[in-house]
């Protein structure tokens, strides 16, 4: 808590110096935008987490550039953060409080699909457009398909479970069965609200996409010791391992290397995706292959390396998958409110969805009220199709698309993989 | 093959359970105090060791997590537990709740501290040795094996100093009848002060183990209070030798759990035999009262 209050407070100090300066300048319309009431924004989320605390990073970093830049006609947009502590309760009662008491227009909120689901009823009830920069799960958009005029004010700023699972088969089909000829895989997923449509995706796509399926094993995520997992699917003989895993990662990779379990882990390990991933297990990420939304030295666009460059100059680590949507999610809320001219959720809501804005994850659109994944983002070329990393000596390699890549998968001397197709 | 995987597993998880849990029933026996920021106590030497060897290599890490674990306990004892147990204005026969709270609160604050300053995201330790051993088929990490026998090494050196010493001795006694010690001239705060310290040494190994083997995080703080505490009491209360079969009970449980029906229920059976044994034998295993 105290840093943020720090922060707060530096940047009331910086604002006040800065507008005083820019007022005594007497530019006229400048002393209106100090004047104007702020725009305010709530950011929910868990701050003790890597992956959580990049919501409200990223997120004040957009609005320091837009306002910066003039705010929205003169208007500064203000971020006012909440710690959910990862729970769905203080999420809500932060949602409450944004909404009643802080007046925000609109809410960013979690990775954690459990607490966006929470949240997504009280978005309705509030009235209050809610973006999340980082939940996957597809109960998100099927709750406004089934009741659109009741929760269209919720948007699903992020690529769904489903989708992710798309993007993470069509890599598997290039990197591993193109490329070293496997065969067969074992899914192993956390059981958690996201990786439901996640796995039934998988178990689809997969066989599709030329691995074979010889298990699906869901384990608890407070599992600690994953030796009798990593056991179960040695024993299956598969060719790689398909993970669907968030709340765990540091320790699953810590004991496949500990263990020295013969087949390579790809999939989505979220944890992954953080710039810390590598210290925190100690280098035993080596090898391991991962969905990620961007990566640090990929220009998926434009704006992915300025905006990379711009929050490790300021934060010291790169932005985990949810820095780099929330950037996107506050320029996508500025530039609906500068379409509806209004801050009213309902002509927000109709700007919001016409939506079409290129972000630092590529270009983003939201699906419309007749498709199924309604207000979530749409998939595919030209759009957003996410990116397969690698760690490799402590960097996070793109191995794909083949367009974005940086380099070649390349797996650790106890991982056991058939070299010969790969040429 | 799969018996010699779950004995292989059962045995290290279960050395460490039985050393997290050997100094927090020691306490209990000796000085009647429940330290509920155990959980904490151990991610504290577990996350210093973490830090440490990132800069200076993993044994001056693991020196250094040990330590961490020693003077968390001090400053806990310290801090909390002596002006609790020294106050005038709390009634002594509400002082176990007081220490209770305070510990439990302190174990919070230690936590919270832990996730502000090194988020919750969990901290592994390198092993203090590299690569794997074979045994009868089973690929084992070395660190495993090494996990064990420094717990159980660790243990050893307990049994000696609680049985070959006279501090040790006068330990022992002071778990038994405080109060005859006092009247044979022993002063009991000496033996309160040594408590906490082979406490804090036993808990700063435990967390620094865990971190090497399976990793650990803020968030854990309270489930691994909660399995010293069932541990503790499967075992009975005070009871040494009790928590040591205790720990095998639950590690082999859970082992066997996950690797016979699934990992997903793994601490389910341990839990249930755990309300069985308050019901039938609340004394639990070996306990004296």
């Amino acid at each position: 808590m105290p840093k943020k209050i720090i922060r707060h407070a530096t940047s009331v100090a910086a604002c006040s110096t800065a507008c005083l300066a820019v007022a005594l300048a007497a530019a006229p319309s400048a002393a209106r935008a100090a004047d104007a009431e702020p725009i305010r924004i709530g950011i929910i989320s868990e701050a003790s987490a890597i992956v959580g605390v990049a919501i409200p990073n990223a997120a004040q970093l957009a609005a320091d550039e837009i306002n910066a830049a003039g705010g929205i006609d003169g208007r500064k947009i203000e971020i006012i953060s909440y710690d959910d502590h990862n729970s769905a309760a203080d999420a809500v009662r932060a949602f409450q409080r944004a909404v009643n008491q802080d007046h925000v227009v609109a809410v960013v909120a979690s990775y954690i699909s459990e607490v966006v689901l929470a949240l997504e009823p009280w978005s309705a009830r509030l009235k209050t457009p809610l973006l999340t920069p980082g939940a996957a799960s597809d109960e998100i958009t099927r709750h406004i398909h089934e009741d659109y005029e009741h929760n269209k004010y919720t948007f699903h700023e992020w690529l769904a479970s489903s989708s992710i699972a798309q993007s993470i088969c069509d890599a598997s089909h290039d990197l591993f069965v193109t490329g070293y000829g496997m065969k067969t895989t074992v899914v192993m997923s956390e059981d958690a609200a996201w990786t439901k449509p996640l796995d039934d995706r998988f178990l689809k796509c997969l066989p599709e996409a030329g691995l074979q399926v010889l298990d699906h094993i869901r384990f608890s995520p407070d599992s600690t010791d994953f030796t009798p997992i990593f056991n179960q699917i040695e024993g299956k003989k598969p060719d790689v391992i398909i993970t669907g895993i968030s709340h765990v990662g540091v320790q699953p990779t810590v004991q496949w290397a500990a263990q020295q379990v013969p087949i390579p882990l790809g999939g989505n390990s979220s944890q992954s995706t953080t710039s810390t991933f590598w210290k925190d297990t100690n280098g035993a990420a080596d090898g391991v292959v991962s969905f990620d939304g961007a990566a640090e030295g990929v220009a998926t666009t434009p704006k992915t390396m300025p905006f990379t460059e711009a929050y490790v100059k300021r934060y010291g680590v790169t932005p985990a998958y949810t820095g780099y949507s929330s950037y996107d999610a506050i320029y996508i809320i500025t530039e609906a409110i500068q379409r509806a001219k209004s801050t009213e959720a309902d002509p927000l809501v109709t700007a919001l969805e016409a939506t079409d804005h290129v972000g630092t994850v590529g270009r983003m659109q939201f699906y419309g009220k007749d498709d199924v994944f309604t207000h979530g983002l749409k998939y595919g070329k030209g759009l957003i199709t996410g990116l397969t990393i690698q760690w490799q000596d402590g960097k996070q390699v793109t191995v794909w698309p083949e367009n974005l890549a940086t380099g070649k998968l390349r797996f650790p001397p106890f991982v056991k993989v058939k070299q010969a197709a790969a040429n | 093959m799969l018996a010699t995987q779950i004995l292989v597993d059962g045995f290290a998880i279960s050395a460490l359970y039985a050393l997290g849990a050997i100094g927090f029933t020691l306490m209990f026996g000796v000085s009647g105090v429940l330290n509920l920021s155990h959980g904490a106590t151990m991610v504290v030497a577990a996350v210093t060791a973490w830090l440490v060897a990132n800069k200076f290599g993993s044994y001056t890490g693991a020196a250094a997590g040990v330590v961490a674990g020693f003077v968390t306990a001090y400053v806990t004892y310290f801090m909390i537990v002596r002006p609790i147990q020294r106050s005038q204005a709390i009634p002594s026969e509400e002082k176990e709740i007081f220490v209770l709270t305070g510990t439990l609160l302190w174990g919070i604050m230690i936590q919270e501290a832990i996730a502000y300053f090194y988020t919750d995201n969990p901290k592994t330790v390198r092993p203090l040795i590299e690569g794997v051993v074979n045994i009868n088929g089973v690929r084992t990490p070395s660190n495993e094996i090494l996990i064990a026998a420094i717990c159980w090494g660790a243990i050893g050196l307990l049994w000696l100093l609680v049985n070959k010493t006279r501090a040790g001795k006068a330990l022992l006694a002071a778990s038994i009848n405080p109060r005859g010690l006092t009247l044979l001239g022993f002063e009991l705060s000496n033996i309160y002060l040594l408590v906490w310290t082979i406490y804090g040494v036993l808990a700063g190994i435990a967390g620094v183990l865990l971190a090497t083997f399976l990793g650990t995080s803020s968030s854990q703080t309270g489930q691994l209070t909660a399995s010293a505490f069932s541990i503790v009491v499967l075992g009975g209360l005070g009871s040494v030798s009790g928590s040591l079969l205790a720990a095998y009970v639950v590690g082999y449980l859970e082992t066997v759990t996950a690797y016979l029906i699934t990992p997903e229920i793994r601490s389910m059976p341990a839990l249930i035999l755990l309300v069985l044994v308050v019901y039938v034998r609340p004394q639990g295993f070996l306990g004296r009262r």
